[in-house]
């Protein structure tokens, strides 16, 4: 497809309707009923246009798009962006009148619009200036004031708006109404002065306002971080896809002098459809924090002091030669690349021996779980007409894009969710039905709504959601994850496979919410699996033994998890932990064994990019290489493997991971078998795995796979699990659920300038009827009291939690529920006081 | 604003009143009055209508030919079968938001007589099985909100309006809406996404025809006050003396709103299709004459968004066909006499800002063009105007409305009559219609415009030495006339 003046793609589609069009004297095949702008589109006749976009509803406000439509009641200007193709339309995209109103257009969008082009962000990206090239008159006869208004001003705490340049497309004030669901910005005002505005003191606080920068058609918006960085003939641009969660939405990497200045979303229509949520879009912000590890750190009594590589990873080396491998721990490698997490797993399983790995830290599935279920993509949950079961965490909070395609298919692809949740969520609103469980009762609900039981009958609700599952048969589909860090997973497990057992047939999108959990999974970094699945304790000798010839050995028995390794610390019983870009401290539900755990290793060995809480506890730190610093592959939640690209250069010494595995390897007499490219890495995985078989290099670089190459794999034996029995809850308690939301104390996104003032004050958000008997209102401070510790919080009152639960959200900079949270326990009781 | 309204007759002038019979009586507003004076008695047609069954009630109102008053022109029991067998909800919609300039009829017909239209209204949802009216009024006009809604309260209250109407099975709301005052939302697309809550903006037909696609997406019909109005006496009386009113293609009466220059402006039921402007202006019991001193420079036969007439067409009869033939149209009823002493290049802005004002602001070449067109008028009459200014002011307006655009046909002046509507790249015909005035005016009254242009264009310039180089004033107007 040749270069167009507006960057996005034609919408993907499949002609099962042929009809025949004229356009331009030529006949084409187009699927009926479709936009006559997109059938333009795709058969090479690009139709100007400012307010039409191919992922949002029609408008036909710009009038660009208007050519000359004869359905046998002679021609008539029309707008193709509006206009839906019948059998034998002819179509004149350049006859003299649409040449002369298009004209027209682009001298009546230029009277008004300041010619600042030279110092506009947008100039030479812009579709408004290359229109008035390809399409304009050349010259205005506007010789009036133009209109002014300040400029520009703040929309959000990122987005600027120039009212002056605004075109007034629609486009920005439609996405955040109909794709993000954010009504915040709206015009105002008529006629010439109409303009695109926030309502009074109400910012366009939308965790998906960076899209509407990137679809503006002019330079009416821009984004802070970006704002006079560069420009566009000096970007550099390539494609990657976004790690921030597992979503692993495609992106464009713009880069000017070694430094990543923006990312902008790719239409990748399985995916993202070209959207962002900000904290991916402005993440690239962390890549060069002030406090950035750029080099090889080692403990020296109290403090961390600059070493060289050699020295630090002889220091590494000599503490992990030192302990026998089932004293060594590796925890983390969710950051990494594919490539990265098989080179640490041959590391950790197959050079060191030990088989206690993990890539979770006690908030997400255990492997079995997410190797047992039968998988579905994005698309089939978002089928048209779908059924989706929903008990997996917020996704507006911890999967934000993937919450956009499960609103659009709910608002216009007639999609029902039901939604399971200990209280209200960002998706409640958009859910056909929407049932809050108690925290460790979810077990009971998912019974009762499979089973087909007739407890459902006394709940209006209940029934209406086992009607809606009972007919959608093995059509359903289902998002499973952990809503509550204050539980342990048995809950969802026991759910998961109660679904499983009930209706044959039904797929699961497993919402595990770290960038690359799923690669890191399959590339053997969790305990009892090696690469590809593969057992080491469940009968597959064979796999088993082909993993032994090539990294020389394999572990002889399943290893802990990341719980089982911080209790092993704990209690002395670890010499060496190896953090692998984790940081237990912050991200482990129980803080408490979080800290012990830390603090008991005797040598701690940190890999990451910043000095995280512990990472600073470690005695030897690596520096490695982040997003857009290494080239690599990674799988996000669907098992979808894409690629990564490297733009820019990791700073100091820094370096990728799988790099670091080798050298440390080598330290140990071993050797990962890579030389020099990543991709040697990749190849013997693709080589050695059944699951990643079909994606190996050439097949990734095929354009056919822009959007990447989807792993498949049987689902392993996965044994029905019993929810956990809680017993009731004593009437003075609350159960508590522990959440997440976009913006918190996280290592990356606390360090972006413009994203981490975003984070929210904590609150421990009660029901009005728990709060009223303690005379309880909002901001009131109140000490929160568990078996395992207390916290004091201040008190927001919130109609969307259900009487009897309480909720914290995880990671915020004060009150940190994991005080409270055991990681044990089914679930968290707390006692509220007041003071 | 409102000038003389006759008295109640039944008869004006041997016509039937057939809708302003009560525009002159006391209390004619209240239930009381509507049962009791008039050309008619209330709440009897509903009580016909009930008995006659929908389906006939639909095939009267489409044998009278009750046309629509709102501008268009479009026979009311046509538009009711557009809407899809089968399909349910569908609304009624009453569109009173009047807001033509020179338009006021509707206004008296929602102040003087309320229960007309409500009764009009149930009829209307008898026939095409909407239990549901929505009564939109202008945001401005606060008497005729406050009218209707004590109406509604009456008729409520006597069991007219709500569940089972005069005991029969047939229930219908009557939902009243004020407006927020925008001239826009008396185009019906703009006019239900108002209503939905949204900013007023027109919807682009196709797909979104009203009758198949209109409010909440369900078939709607959208009629105006006047239209409606028509119906009680239609069915108190009967098709053929509906019919025997007017012409054949245009029976019935309408009303037309009279303003400006004549010595007696106001609100007249006029036989459709008969009566000439000539009367209209001249006759005692209407105009009664242009100001007195004065003569007829120009009027608008049809509401600001009308191509303007001039003395030759005084003859011509009221009559839609006729008037489109003659390349203008009669729309909402709303005829600006405007004598000698109006100037044209100020008569055209004055209605060009009103467009501008009210574009609401979606389309492009509306937004911005009735803006420019605004501001080079406005120039003009400054005294800033450029030689180039007409041809551009006329090119401004054929890129709202491209190809010839409707003029008042003047053989006299070689002008050919071109029929309405134009061609437009706009989704509604606000920006086009802020194109007629001007086009009309340029076209008869060039002078006016050449007269102020030339005025401020009398620089002295010698060009004999190098010492009477440009002033600076000149080269200014000169970068500014080819200014990028």
């Amino acid at each position: 497809m040749e270069q167009t003046p507006m960057s996005e793609k034609p919408l993907p589609t499949v002609v099962t309707e042929p009809v025949n069009i004229t356009v331009d004297g030529e006949e084409i095949t187009v699927q009926n009923g479709e936009l006559l702008i997109e059938a333009c589109h795709r058969n090479g006749t690009y139709i100007p246009r400012f307010c039409y976009h191919p992922r949002m509803n029609p408008v036909g406000m710009c009038r660009m798009c208007l050519v000359e439509i004869d359905t046998g009641r002679g021609p008539a200007l029309q707008p193709s962006c509006m206009i839906e193709v019948t059998p034998g339309m002819v179509v004149d995209t350049k006859s003299d009148l649409v040449s002369k109103v298009q004209d027209g257009v682009i001298e009546y969008l230029l009277a008004n619009h300041p010619l600042d082009c030279p110092v506009c962000d947008k100039g030479g990206e812009c579709p408004l200036q290359d229109q008035a090239y390809s399409h304009g008159p050349g010259e205005s006869r506007w010789v009036e004031e133009k209109r002014h208004y300040a400029k520009p001003i703040p929309i959000s705490e990122t987005v600027y708006l120039d009212r002056e340049r605004c075109i007034l497309c629609d486009r920005c004030t439609r996405f955040a109404k109909e794709v993000a669901g954010d009504p915040l910005i709206h015009f105002i005002d008529r006629g010439a002065n109409t303009q695109v505005n926030t309502f009074p003191d109400e910012p366009f606080a939308s965790y998906f306002s960076g899209n509407t920068v990137q679809i503006c058609p002019v330079g009416a918006l821009t984004a802070k971080p970006y704002r006079f960085k560069a420009r566009p003939w000096d970007l550099q641009t390539v494609e990657s896809t976004c790690t921030g969660c597992s979503v692993g939405c495609r992106i464009e990497i713009d880069s000017s002098r070694n430094h990543v200045l923006r990312y902008n979303g790719v239409d990748s229509d399985p995916v993202n459809w070209s959207w962002l949520c900000d904290k991916g879009r402005f993440g690239f912000e962390s890549l060069e924090a002030a406090d950035r590890l750029r080099e090889p750190l080692v403990r020296s009594g109290e403090t961390l002091e600059p070493a060289s590589w050699a020295a630090a990873l002889a220091t590494a080396a000599e503490a992990i030669n030192a302990a026998s491998p089932g004293s060594i721990g590796v925890i983390g490698g969710s950051r990494l690349t594919n490539e990265s997490a098989y080179a640490w797993a041959k590391l950790a399983k197959g050079v060191i021996g030990t088989d206690n790995v993990d890539a979770q830290l006690g908030d997400g599935l255990p492997a079995d779980v997410v190797f047992g279920l039968p998988q579905a993509t994005i698309d089939e949950v978002c089928k048209p007409g779908g059924t989706i079961l929903y008990l997996g965490p917020d996704p507006k909070e911890e999967l934000p894009v993937l919450y956009l395609r499960l609103k659009h298919a709910v608002d216009e692809d007639g999609a029902r969710i039901i939604e399971l949740a200990p209280a209200g969520t960002g998706l409640t609103r958009h859910s056909a039905v929407s049932l809050n469980y108690r925290p460790g009762e979810l077990g009971q609900l998912v019974d009762s709504l499979v089973s087909g039981s007739n407890s459902t009958g006394e709940n209006a609700a209940l029934s209406t959601a086992a009607k809606l599952i009972a007919a959608a048969g093995d059509s359903l589909t289902v998002v499973i994850g952990r809503a509550n860090l204050a539980e342990n997973a048995q809950s969802v497990v026991a759910a998961a496979t109660a679904i499983r057992d009930a209706v044959p047939g039904v797929k699961f999108l497993v919402a595990l919410r770290r960038g690359n959990v799923r690669g890191a999974l399959e590339a053997g970094l969790a305990p009892g699996y090696l690469p590809g699945r593969v057992s080491l304790t469940g009968g597959q000798d064979d796999q088993v033994a082909a993993f032994k010839s090539l990294w020389g050995n394999v572990p002889a028995k399943q290893g802990l998890d990341t719980k089982g390794i911080l209790w092993a610390a704990a209690e002395g019983k670890l010499d060496v932990l190896i953090l692998l870009g984790a940081d237990p401290l912050s991200d482990f539900p129980d803080r408490s064994l979080a800290r012990r755990g830390v603090a008991g290793a005797r040598t701690v060995i940190a890999i990451d990019r910043f000095p995280t809480a512990s990472v600073v506890q470690a005695d030897v730190v690596l520096p490695a290489a982040g997003h857009s610093e290494e080239q690599g592959t990674t799988t996000n939640l669907e098992g979808r493997v894409t690629v990564l690209n490297q733009k820019v250069t990791p700073p100091g010494t820094a370096r990728p991971d799988w790099m670091i595995a080798a050298e440390l390897a080598w330290k140990l007499g071993g050797d990962l078998g890579v030389d020099t490219e990543s991709s040697e890495l990749w190849a013997e995985l693709v080589a050695s795995t059944e699951t990643f078989a079909g994606a190996g290099v050439d097949a990734l670089a095929d354009t056919a796979n822009a959007d990447g190459i989807v792993i498949t794999a049987e689902p392993r034996p996965l044994a029905t699990v019993e929810a956990p029995h809680v017993s009731p809850t004593s009437a003075y308690s609350l159960r508590l659920v522990v959440n997440r939301k976009l913006y918190d104390a996280g290592a990356s996104i606390s360090r972006c300038d413009s994203s981490s003032a975003l984070a929210p004050a904590q609150a421990l958000r009660l029901s009005p009827a728990d709060a009223s008997p303690l005379g309880l209102k909002d901001l009131d401070r109140v000490s929160v009291t568990s078996p395992n510790g207390s916290l004091s919080a201040r008190v927001a009152l919130d109609s969307s939690v259900p009487k009897g639960t309480a909720v914290l959200v995880h990671n915020l900079a004060e009150a940190d529920p994991g005080a409270l949270v055991a990681s044990d326990d089914a679930v968290c009781e707390i006692r509220v006081e007041v003071g | 604003m409102i000038g003389a309204t006759t008295p109640a007759p039944t008869l004006i002038d041997g016509v039937p009143a057939v809708v302003s019979s009560r525009f002159g009586v006391e209390g004619g507003h209240t239930i009381d009055g509507y049962r009791s004076t008039g050309s008619y008695k209330g709440y009897e047609a509903i009580r016909k209508a009930l008995d006659m069954g929908p389906s006939a009630v639909a095939a009267t109102v489409k044998d009278a030919t009750v046309l629509g008053r709102g501008g268009a022109g479009f026979p009311a029991g046509i538009k009711w079968g557009f809407t899809p067998a089968g399909v349910w909800p569908r609304y009624i919609v009453v569109n009173g938001d009047e807001s033509e300039p020179g338009t006021y009829k509707d206004r008296v017909l929602m102040e003087r007589d309320p229960h007309q239209i409500i009764e009009g209204c149930l009829i209307a949802a008898y026939a095409i099985g909407a239990a549901q009216v929505f009564l939109y009024v202008r945001g401005e006009m606060a008497h005729a909100q406050e009218r209707i809604a004590a109406a509604l309260n009456e008729a409520y209250a006597a069991g007219l309006v709500g569940r089972n109407i005069l005991g029969t099975n047939f229930s219908v709301d009557i939902v009243l809406h004020w407006g927020a005052g925008a001239y826009i939302v008396g185009e019906e697309t703009a006019l239900i996404e108002s209503l939905e809550g949204n900013r007023g903006m027109p919807r682009l037909k196709p797909p979104f025809f009203p009758a198949a696609k209109g409010l909440y997406l369900k078939p709607t019909v959208v009629n105006n006050i006047e239209t409606l109005s028509n119906l009680p006496w239609l069915f108190n009386n009967s098709v053929d003396a509906y019919r025997a009113i007017g012409t054949d293609a245009s029976p019935g009466t309408r009303l037309v709103a009279v303003s400006g220059h004549v010595n007696n402006p106001g609100v007249f039921e006029i036989p459709q299709g008969t009566t000439t402007f000539r009367e209209l202006f001249e006759s005692p019991i209407y105009g009664n004459g242009i100001r007195t001193g004065h003569q007829l420079k120009m009027f608008i036969p049809g509401g600001g968004s009308a191509p303007w007439f001039f003395p030759e067409h005084v003859d011509l009869p009221l009559e839609g066909r006729v008037i489109g033939g003659e390349g203008s149209m009669l729309g909402s009823g709303a005829i600006v006499v405007m004598d000698e002493t109006t100037d044209a290049v100020r008569a055209a802005l004055r209605l060009a800002r009103f467009f501008a004002r009210e574009s609401c602001g979606k389309c492009t070449p509306c937004r911005e063009g009735t803006t420019w067109q605004e501001k080079i008028l406005q120039r003009i009459l400054d005294g800033h105007g450029r030689p180039s200014d007409i041809d551009l002011l006329l090119d401004v307006g054929d890129n709202i409305s491209p190809g010839p655009y409707p003029v008042a046909s003047d053989a006299a002046k070689g002008l050919d009559a071109i029929p309405y509507p134009p061609k437009q790249t706009t989704i509604c015909p606000l920006g086009p219609s802020s194109v007629a005035p001007i086009t009309s005016a340029i076209r008869r009254f060039r002078d006016e415009f050449d007269a102020k242009i030339v005025k401020r264009n009398l620089i002295p310039v010698s060009v004999e030495s190098f010492e009477d180089a440009p002033t600076l004033a000149e080269s200014t107007d000169h970068g500014a006339d080819t200014h990028v």
